[in-house]
């Protein structure tokens, strides 16, 4: 047997053990009646929106582009169920639409800043020692800045692109994470089994890479939905200030601005962009609170 | 103690260097000019423009005039204001901003510390199950959201409080309630969290067997320790609500800087746009200085050499 081999039998004795963990976390999430209502709420809210402005279109031929003045804002009915906007767009497919983007950009930003954060906080979790606190300490001033400012200022310089805003929402919104992983690449980095991949010869970046990493999933994923609607909420206040997608191309902030401005007079074009809004991140909310407490059962009562 | 301080103190140099070269950097590097938008002035119009701000200077020249003029306090001058310089600007904008995340602030703490309380004294029982219930709906309602439909329904309905302006106190209640209510919410969860954890120590323990009294046991021996989640969160907490308050600013047309970042980036007002950011970070890095000192004092398991 190789000493390869012997690695990857240990990596796998991990997994094994880790399952019944999963399973476990399984079965108390399950247990947990608000979780899954909201994660029902959450699963309903996304096909709505991937599938939801086909439908709409396939039935009654809107969409979420084509104006039509004379027709004006109308209030709710049958044939327009949201009513429609100032320029007789059909304002329900235009909040599925926003939803769509809302949903796209919250998780691909909360990836790429969970990606960040658990790469640099396993790095200065294992080097330790000075590496370690100048990492941590950039981490500390970082955190403590108003990045929405560079955020506002990445978007108006780069172009207002949806791909940009869920890289700039990304490159700033891993902080948490990194602190995270850190703490528990430290205390996970003085167990037997890395000792032993360490004697074994293996790289240091192996080690962070095959070895912590894994194991610190379960709370990178706790941090995740809590990333999530933390990021969805950053790109309505980005599009609210006319800096995220741009029109016609409708997102739940700037359909909620363009409510805010004119619901006086017609206010389903600001109740219902605005009640989606909440409705998905309020389900985001209750279902990451749901997460975590399966995932670390200790922190429900503590 | 002292020289704690003195070594935060030091630190904030490299830090305040570091922001100004970044946002310098990130600024000017930007496509556009300050002067785009006013396309049909003539060449010798816009040369003799950019000659007045310097702009016609190597960028690395005009960084050391920018950073000469930024260590006497000069923010220099506003482009698209040319009227005004922008310690001016800043001057008549930033007390309304400071006031609005003041009110906001004190409103989260008050709520958040109180909605935590007794979700940790009471916990599981219907009290915090309705607190924490009420925190996570409330994380969940952006300001944005918020501030609309609460002009909406107080001051277009019911007539309490005016749905927009600055002056006098009845202005800023809606404001502060629309952007202090998410960070209610979170201290909420972090005093509670904070609290339960401390509740089953030894201490709190020996003062209750001590016969103390459940209020004073609450008042002297918890609240120290269990807001401390809540000290370290104000950083970040006064860092976002600066950031928030530029969308309620807008939502209930107060004078605060917010707007003016917003439309300076549009215009490419570079030393407007350098001068929020510079003036902002140095308020944020000063209180969260103070905000660690206080942290240090409260817990007596933390000394700074």
């Amino acid at each position: 047997m190789t000493i390869q081999e012997t690695t990857c039998r240990t990596a796998t004795s991990d997994l094994a053990a880790g399952s019944s963990l999963w399973h476990d976390a399984w079965k108390r999430l399950r247990k947990n009646h608000v979780a899954v209502a909201s994660g029902w709420i959450l699963a309903f809210l996304a096909t709505a929106c991937l599938v939801g402005p086909g439908i709409v279109s396939a039935t009654w031929g809107y969409d979420y582009e084509t104006q039509n003045l004379a027709f004006g804002p109308q209030p709710p009915s049958w044939d327009h169920p949201f009513g429609t906007d100032f320029f007789g767009r059909d304002l329900l497919t235009r909040v599925l639409y926003g939803g769509r983007v809302s949903l796209t950009v919250g998780f691909l930003a909360a990836t790429v800043a969970a990606t960040i954060g658990t790469v640099y906080g396993a790095v200065a979790g294992y080097a330790g020692g000075i590496v370690d606190s100048v990492m941590m300490r950039a981490v500390d001033i970082l955190y403590t800045l108003p990045y929405m400012f560079l955020v506002i200022i990445l978007v108006t310089v780069l172009g207002k692109s949806l791909v940009l805003v869920f890289l700039a929402l990304g490159a700033v919104g891993w902080l948490l994470t990194a602190r995270v992983v850190r703490g528990q690449v430290m205390s996970l980095k003085e167990q037997d089994f890395v000792l032993a991949a360490r004697s074994l010869g293996t790289l240091g970046s192996g080690i962070v890479f095959r070895h912590l990493i894994p194991n610190t999933l379960g709370p990178v994923i706790i941090t995740f939905t809590l990333t999530v609607p933390a990021m969805i909420l950053q790109e309505a206040f980005l599009s609210f200030l006319g800096l995220g997608v741009q029109a016609p191309r409708p997102s739940l902030g700037a359909l909620i601005n363009d409510g805010a401005n004119q619901m006086l007079v017609f206010w389903w074009t600001l109740v219902f962009p605005g009640g989606v809004m909440a409705l998905m991140l309020m389900a985001l909310n209750f279902l990451g609170d749901g997460v975590r407490d399966a995932l670390d059962p200790r922190m429900k009562n503590g | 103690m002292k020289g704690y301080v003195l070594r935060r103190l030091l630190e904030l140099v490299p830090t305040m260097v570091i922001i100004v070269v970044a946002s310098f950097a990130l600024v000017r590097l930007a496509p556009g000019s300050p002067f785009a938008s006013e396309k049909d002035i003539p060449p010798q119009v816009r040369a003799a423009l950019e000659a007045k701000y310097g702009f016609d200077k190597p960028l690395y020249e005009q960084f050391g005039r920018y950073v000469g003029r930024l260590l006497q306090g000069d923010l220099g001058p506003s482009t698209k204001y040319p009227q005004r310089s922008v310690n001016e600007i800043i001057a008549d904008g930033f007390p309304a901003t400071l006031t609005l995340g003041a009110v906001a602030l004190t409103w989260a703490l008050l709520v958040g510390i109180t909605a935590g309380i007794i979700g940790a004294v009471r916990q599981n029982t219907v009290w915090d199950h309705a607190a924490m219930a009420a925190a996570l709906v409330g994380i969940s309602i952006p300001s944005f959201v918020l501030g609309p439909v609460l002009v909406l329904v107080v001051s277009l309905r019911w007539h309490l409080l005016p749905p927009a302006g600055w002056g006098g106190w009845q202005h800023v209640i809606l404001p502060g309630f629309a952007l202090g209510t998410i960070y209610a919410a979170s201290i909420a969860r972090l005093t509670r969290g904070g609290m339960l954890e401390i509740v089953r120590s030894d201490f709190v323990r020996t003062a209750r067997a001590k016969g103390l009294p459940e209020r004073l046991v609450i008042w002297r021996h918890m609240l120290k320790g269990g807001l401390l989640p809540v000290v370290s969160y104000l950083g970040p907490a006064i860092a976002s609500i600066l950031t928030g308050s530029v969308v309620v600013e807008k939502i209930f047309n107060i004078p605060g800087i917010g707007p003016y970042f917003v439309d300076a980036t549009f215009n490419r007002d570079y030393f407007l746009v350098m001068g929020i950011v510079v003036v902002d970070a140095v308020l944020l890095l000063a209180l969260n200085l103070v905000v660690d000192v206080v942290y240090g004092l409260l817990d007596p398991r933390i000394t700074y050499s």
